[in-house]
């Protein structure tokens, strides 16, 4: 099998699976990091969302041999230390999360979002996450999440 | 709903009752104990204080195998057990905080650990919108023994009558002298009390709650935010493989050959199988590997020659023939009569005709289909995203014969369940694959497509109605033959496929009429968010509107004139739900102030209105919409009243009214199982499109907490949310949705 030594959350990754693998299945299977998540394998929801060189792509539609060298960071990837990412912190207050399941895409699609566009508007924000889906229907505080995250702003009470 | 507590019992009756157990180096745990006889209050065991562990409870054997509610350790660290399984209903929040309610302990100090299946927690399921109501109670008064106690520890430390003491925060108070002590303090002494009676510990004024009814956010939100939170597909054991399971597509459909030798020689597979089925489990084909990537490539090399048996003739075309023949006919069965609507139609001054239709839903839910499983030393763990762990360790029992107390479950976070996870076929076939391997773990993973193709479909239907009004503009006869489906039968229509006789609005008009003919068909029925109501609330809203604009009157006002005055109406006969009118309207006014009922607006917008009560909760929503010339339909907002008695946790219940409402929308405005060739059409969320973000309405929700035992609110906020819209559409456009998904209708106006 081939070889390959991925850039996963900053740290090097050697693994040895088929060059069709998703990215999704090698972050899964191979390396652990079990945040990304599958929901259907054809960039459709975007549970599997994970940033290579800070753009927001779809692993589970990457081969792993299309990753090379990019910086790939995963949900694992965001906090520093324990310490929560601003928009994090907003998904907390908030309270957004229902069953959770599609959060970590929504969160990593979100960061990508706010990196470079810092002052969202509604507009942005439903293009931005409109690859994402919630079956739970958290959208409304999604959207507040990243508002406050962009404003600074703690939760809602 | 089936509970854990099923099997018989033939000497002593079981019972679970709480006692309380000493942890070594001082710690305190209460719990709950299945037994046989007495209780026996003063009976105390002492545990290593490594023991009282969930994982441990599991494999503690025998009757008194405890199932832990508190533990309290002699640092004063309380860890409190959700026993409950957590789809995103929030209830691995709200149980706990009942019980640091009446315990009286800061919620931002306590620890939440999820429980795994053991019977003495009983009850643990999600389903039915029934945790609320059927453990607030217990919850409080285990919440309310545990403060009661530590109290009593005190008071006997100190020498002082215990109704000089009071808990606050996790700290016991002599309130004459100031003496204090903490929980952590108190717990070993605590733990060599008696437990008093439950029945008789004193619990909190609800004015006093310092807990409930505030916005407390999910005790596992730091996790999902970071990527930690484990659901079913997440689990890691060590060795771990990876299977895949292939059904027929045609349901029921058995293998007759397949091609296992050249799949077991591709690269990463372990192993492959043909599985006979039978007992629960289906007829299908295995392939075991080392990475679900490798699983998922090997099953698409599968060719696999199948048995399709008689029904791949199946489809929603000759569905739709049958219930075109049906609606000619008589009903084939009557569900309800009441008073005779044939003369009340011959002498109606108003009388209004429609054909609702409603399509086959998938669940969907996010997380696919999975579970985990290890078959060892003939003893079989499983670790499952369920919603009824219970009910999966029966269905296991029963397919692969293993006896029940060989047979442990973990309950694992849910990614969605919607009732989806209520059946387990996926934890038996995981299971089945276990028991072959004998000895390794294994994780079954559905690709998207099989879950969406072998669900556990909400049954669609259609309803023929007819409705009279007299010239005072008051409903006067209803009647409604309703054509559903059996799942392969004719006689018994299926889960989830029934309407109840005594479904609003009988109880509500004078002559009322339900019949009901069934369609047999092989695709498998279940349980949707909010069964039944889901489907019919939409109908029976819908049309309650046609008869309002029959009759010449506001819909608000039709709606509050059919529900009559304030009181509470009994089920038929005595027997079955109360339904309350003052409870109905309350909701209604609500919904209409706080949305601004009533505006006069321009052609092309609209405001539709629709109430409904299910699973023991009143919810009315009141929607705005938009609708182009071009037909492009925009909701703006929905707004919804509700009445479900006092709210647990604020928070949570806004994520579930506004969900549930979002959840109706993406529903109605998109969604369609069809089948052909016996096989359902739709495989992944192309052809079968969720509701995104760009399209999700402003929403709000309020409350009449009624004073009353709380009751659940992970469904009555859906059922009313369709027929909202579409009376929304009809008031922009004069156009009467009588057919879904929405998206398939022509709402083009000019």
């Amino acid at each position: 099998m081939p070889k390959y030594t991925l850039n996963v959350n900053g740290e090097p990754k050697a693994v040895d699976v088929d060059a069709d693998t998703p990215l999704l299945w090698v972050l899964r299977d191979t390396i652990g990091l079990v945040g990304t998540k599958y929901g259907c394998g054809m960039s459709l929801c975007g549970a599997c969302t994970v940033h290579i060189n800070g753009q927001a792509i779809r692993a589970c539609g990457t081969p792993v041999s299309a990753v090379g060298s990019g910086k790939v960071v995963t949900i694992e990837g965001l906090a520093k230390n324990g310490e929560l990412t601003p928009l994090q912190k907003a998904w907390c207050d908030h309270d957004v999360a229902q069953c959770g399941y599609c959060q970590s895409g929504q969160i990593m699609s979100a960061t990508a979002l706010l990196a470079s566009n810092p002052k969202p508007t509604d507009a942005d924000i439903d293009a931005a996450m409109a690859g994402n889906i919630c079956r739970c229907a958290t959208y409304p505080r999604i959207r507040l999440a990243i508002h406050s995250a962009a404003e600074g702003k703690k939760g809602v009470e | 709903m089936k509970t854990t507590i099923t099997e018989k019992q033939p000497l002593v009756a079981r019972r679970s009752f709480i006692k309380v157990t000493a942890l070594a180096g001082g710690g305190f745990m209460l719990g709950s104990y299945f037994g046989i006889g007495e209780q026996s209050a003063v009976a105390q065991t002492t545990m290593p204080a490594t023991m009282p562990t969930t994982q441990s409870a599991r494999n503690a054997a025998g009757d008194f195998a405890p199932s832990a509610f508190i533990r309290i350790s002699p640092s004063g660290v309380v860890t409190i057990i959700s026993k409950n399984p957590e789809i995103g209903q929030g209830i691995k929040t709200s149980l706990p905080m009942i019980i640091a309610e009446e315990m009286e302990v800061p919620w931002e100090s306590v620890i939440v650990e999820q429980a795994p299946l053991n019977g003495a927690f009983t009850g643990q399921v999600a389903g039915g919108s029934t945790a609320i109501p059927s453990n607030y109670g217990r919850m409080r008064r285990l919440g309310a023994t545990a403060r009661t106690m530590l109290i009593t520890a005190a008071a006997q430390t100190w020498n002082v009558p215990a109704e000089e003491c009071i808990a606050e925060d996790g700290v016991v108070v002599h309130t004459t002298s100031g003496t204090r002590a903490t929980y952590g303090e108190l717990a070993a002494k605590a733990a060599t009390l008696p437990v008093p009676d439950e029945k008789s510990v004193t619990l909190k004024e609800p004015k006093d709650f310092k807990i409930l009814g505030k916005r407390i956010g999910g005790v596992d939100n730091i996790k999902i935010a970071t990527g930690a939170a484990l659901f079913g597909i997440d689990q890691q054991v060590p060795d771990l493989l990876y299977a895949t399971y292939t059904k027929c597509p045609v349901f029921g459909g058995k293998v007759s050959s397949a091609n296992v030798d050249a799949i077991k020689k591709m690269r990463g597979v372990r192993d492959a199988f043909v599985l006979e089925g039978g007992n629960g489990l289906g007829a299908g084909v295995a392939i075991v590997a080392d990475s679900t990537w490798s699983a998922f490539k090997a099953q698409q090399k599968l060719q696999i020659t199948w048995d399709n048996g008689d029904k791949a003739t199946h489809s929603t075309a000759s569905y739709t023939e049958q219930a075109e023949a049906f609606a000619k006919a008589s009903p084939q069965k009557e569900v309800a009569k009441v008073g005779d609507v044939d003369a009340a139609f011959a002498s109606a001054a108003k009388t209004a005709e429609g054909m609702y239709f409603y399509p086959h839903l998938s669940h969907a839910t996010l997380e696919p289909q999975n579970c985990t499983a290890q078959f060892k030393d003939g003893a079989m763990h499983i670790w499952a995203p369920s919603q009824n762990p219970g009910s999966a360790q029966d269905v296991v029992v029963k397919a692969l014969n293993i006896p029940k107390d060989k047979i442990s479950i973990d309950m694992t976070r849910i990614g969605g369940g919607f009732g989806r996870r209520l059946m387990h076929d996926f934890v038996v076939e995981a299971a089945a694959i276990a028991q072959k391997l004998n000895g390794p773990p294994v994780k079954l993973t559905w690709t998207r497509e099989q879950d969406m193709r072998h669900d556990y479909y909400r049954v669609g239907g259609w309803h023929k109605l007819k409705g009279a009004v007299d010239e005072s503009g008051k409903v006067v006869a209803w009647s409604n033959h309703f054509i559903t489906f059996g799942e392969n039968s004719i006689d018994r229509a299926g889960n989830g496929a029934n309407v109840g006789a005594d479904e609003f609005p009988n109880r509500f008009i004078p002559n009322y009429n339900l019949g009901q003919s069934i369609i047999s068909s092989h695709v498998p029925l279940g349980f949707w968010r909010a069964p039944g109501s889901c489907a019919y609330a939409w109908t029976f809203q819908s049309f309650i509107d046609e008869l309002a604009h029959a009759a010449g009157k506001d819909p608000l006002e039709f709606r509050l004139t059919l529900l009559g005055e304030d009181r509470e109406v009994p089920g038929s006969g005595g027997r079955g739900r109360p339904y309350s009118a003052t409870r109905a309207k309350g909701v209604l006014k609500l919904a209409a102030d706080k949305s601004g009922w009533g505006k006069t607006l321009p052609r092309g917008q609209g405001q539709g209105i629709a109430f409904h009560f299910s699973h023991q909760g009143y919810v009315a929503v009141v929607a705005d919409v938009t609708v182009s010339k071009e037909g492009e339909l925009k909701v703006n907002r929905l707004t919804a009243g509700v009445d479900v008695g006092p709210i647990i946790n604020l928070s949570g219940a806004e994520n579930q009214v506004h969900g549930s409402m979002i959840d109706g929308y993406s529903a109605a405005l998109l969604q369609e199982i069809t089948v052909a060739g016996g096989q359902v059409e739709q495989g992944n969320f192309h052809n079968y499109p969720l509701l995104r973000m760009p399209d999700s309405p402003a929403v709000d929700a309020h409350y009449i907490e009624t004073a009353k035992e709380p009751t659940g609110l992970g469904e009555p906020a859906l059922p009313p949310t369709a027929p909202a819209i579409c009376n929304a559409i009809f008031a922009a456009t004069g156009k009467r949705i009588r057919s879904l998904p929405l998206s398939k209708q022509d709402l083009t106006w000019s």
